[in-house]
């Protein structure tokens, strides 16, 4: 019988899923010796055309990392959807936005004013921005176009399984890995991870939670025993799925989100919002006031790595006729 | 911005203070615009944010919060809660380019009929000012 087919695709990302895939260390070999991978950008020299040439459903697996943030990566998306039997949303980018997303609180035109033309280490005199079409005596260049908007790869295609994490843990990859060679893969629409949220899985004490002051993590040393969030430290494990291990509250670092909303819950952000504002000690005006001040960036900070999942998405351009009648 | 633009505003009371207060302010045949679409909650406390950023998502143009004043809630804290969470949500709200007028958060009590009918004219007219709310965001894929 011929080797189930796999293949791994990076769109916008950091690199860092794929780094995950190598951190199986020896286990790749498993991997390697359990299927066929197909494609793989950064490891293996496979091009899009041989990707276009195969038949429909060709591949059975398909870890797809990343966002998508310009139409070359919405194309390959959907070119690795029509070819895959089993897609995998694979890491915080594909299954919610993840760091990409965060453009969202900006467009199109403010990113190329920012990258092209204010960056003081841009040499652009003429104002170049870049084009999808060029015509050059050759003929025409072409460009991928640059989306306004980021999305996460199940608003563009149908996904089978989320694997969320910044990146996903080796312990997750292995377990779908192993899953998928034995034939026993959840049912489809599954977060590979915990159904129960970060707080539930810390081992860290907690008491009753009031909070009188807030630290940014730079700010002070936390104790590594006690809850991060009674300490003062946003730590978004209130509002963030479990599973990743632990790996940064055990490093005494606050919970950044990367594993996403918990089951059930459909706007991390939110959530987030309500669990801190909960435990803040505050009922005079200059109280609150404090509170505001100390939250410097609450979008960023509760929707990290979800903003293209959230309810409102992106934000909204200026109202040109603020107060017209 | 068209002249004939009706707000609509979803309202969040409570059953204890606000509710009564918007209660009085009809059996008083108080005058007051009908763009508020009432959703009575146990307390001010109970409004999730996510209500709000669903409401928007939706398409309300404002989402006004009411409840006990400060002292009143008949569960002691909720309201203190609600004082903490709308001002955060509001700076959280502007990130996202939404004018901080179209989240408004009040205390009224179940004897301020008028306070309510006066409150609701208000917010009503600033909003109808201001304009609908961009609920798609604009862009190519927004």
């Amino acid at each position: 019988m011929a080797k189930p087919k796999i293949a791994l695709y990076w769109a916008a990302s950091c690199g860092g899923c794929d780094v995950a895939v190598l951190d199986t260390n020896e286990k790749i070999l498993d991997i390697a010796s359990i299927a066929d991978i197909v494609f793989w950008p950064i490891a293996v020299d496979f091009k899009y055309h041989h990707v276009e040439a195969m038949e429909d459903g060709v591949i059975d697996l398909c870890l797809f990392n990343g966002a998508l943030r310009n139409s070359e990566q919405e194309k390959i998306a959907k070119l690795l959807r029509a070819k895959s039997k089993v897609m995998v949303a694979f890491g915080a980018c594909a299954c919610f936005g993840g760091i990409p997303a965060l453009a969202n609180f900006t467009n199109r035109d403010e990113i190329f004013e920012r990258a092209y033309i204010e960056a003081p280490s841009n040499d652009n005199a003429s104002g170049t921005l870049p084009q999808t079409l060029t015509k050059v005596n050759e003929g025409e260049l072409e460009l991928p176009e640059f989306f306004d908007t980021v999305s996460n790869l199940d608003q563009v295609v149908v996904v089978e399984y989320f694997m969320p994490g910044c990146p996903p843990p080796v312990d997750l990859i292995l377990k779908v890995v192993d899953a998928f060679a034995t034939g026993q893969l959840p049912p489809a629409g599954s977060v590979i991870a915990s159904d129960k949220t970060l707080c539930d899985e810390c081992d860290r004490t907690k008491e009753e939670k009031k909070i009188t002051r807030i630290y940014r993590p730079h700010e002070i040393i936390p104790d590594p025993k006690k809850c991060l969030l009674e300490q003062g430290i946003i730590c978004c494990g209130p509002a963030t799925r479990g599973g990743c291990g632990l790996r940064c509250i055990k490093a005494n670092m606050p919970c950044r989100g990367c594993f996403g909303p918990p089951l059930g819950v459909i706007d991390q952000g939110a959530k987030m919002l309500s669990a801190l504002t909960s435990t803040y000690e505050a009922k005079e005006e200059e109280e609150i006031a404090r509170l505001l001040s100390e939250v410097v960036d609450p979008a960023g900070t509760f929707y990290r790595f979800s903003m293209a999942k959230s309810l409102l998405r992106r934000k909204r351009p200026v109202p040109v006729e603020v107060g017209a009648k | 911005m068209s002249r004939h633009f009706e707000p609509r505003i979803v309202g969040f009371l409570c059953n204890w203070c606000a509710y009564g207060g918007a209660d009085l302010a009809g059996t008083s045949r108080l005058q007051y615009p009908t763009n508020v679409d009432i959703i009575r909650v146990m307390c001010s406390g109970r409004v999730d944010p996510t209500f709000v950023l669903k409401a928007f998502q939706l398409g309300a143009d404002g989402v006004l919060i009411c409840g006990c004043h400060p002292g009143d809630c008949h569960y002691s804290e909720g309201n203190y809660k609600t004082a903490r969470r709308v001002p955060i949500l509001i700076k959280l709200l502007e990130q996202f380019g939404i004018e901080p007028q179209r989240l408004r958060l009040e205390w009224v009590s179940a004897s301020e009929g008028d306070r309510f009918a006066a409150l609701v004219n208000e917010m009503t007219e600033q909003i109808r000012e201001m304009g609908p709310f961009n609920r798609n965001g604009g862009g190519e894929n927004g």
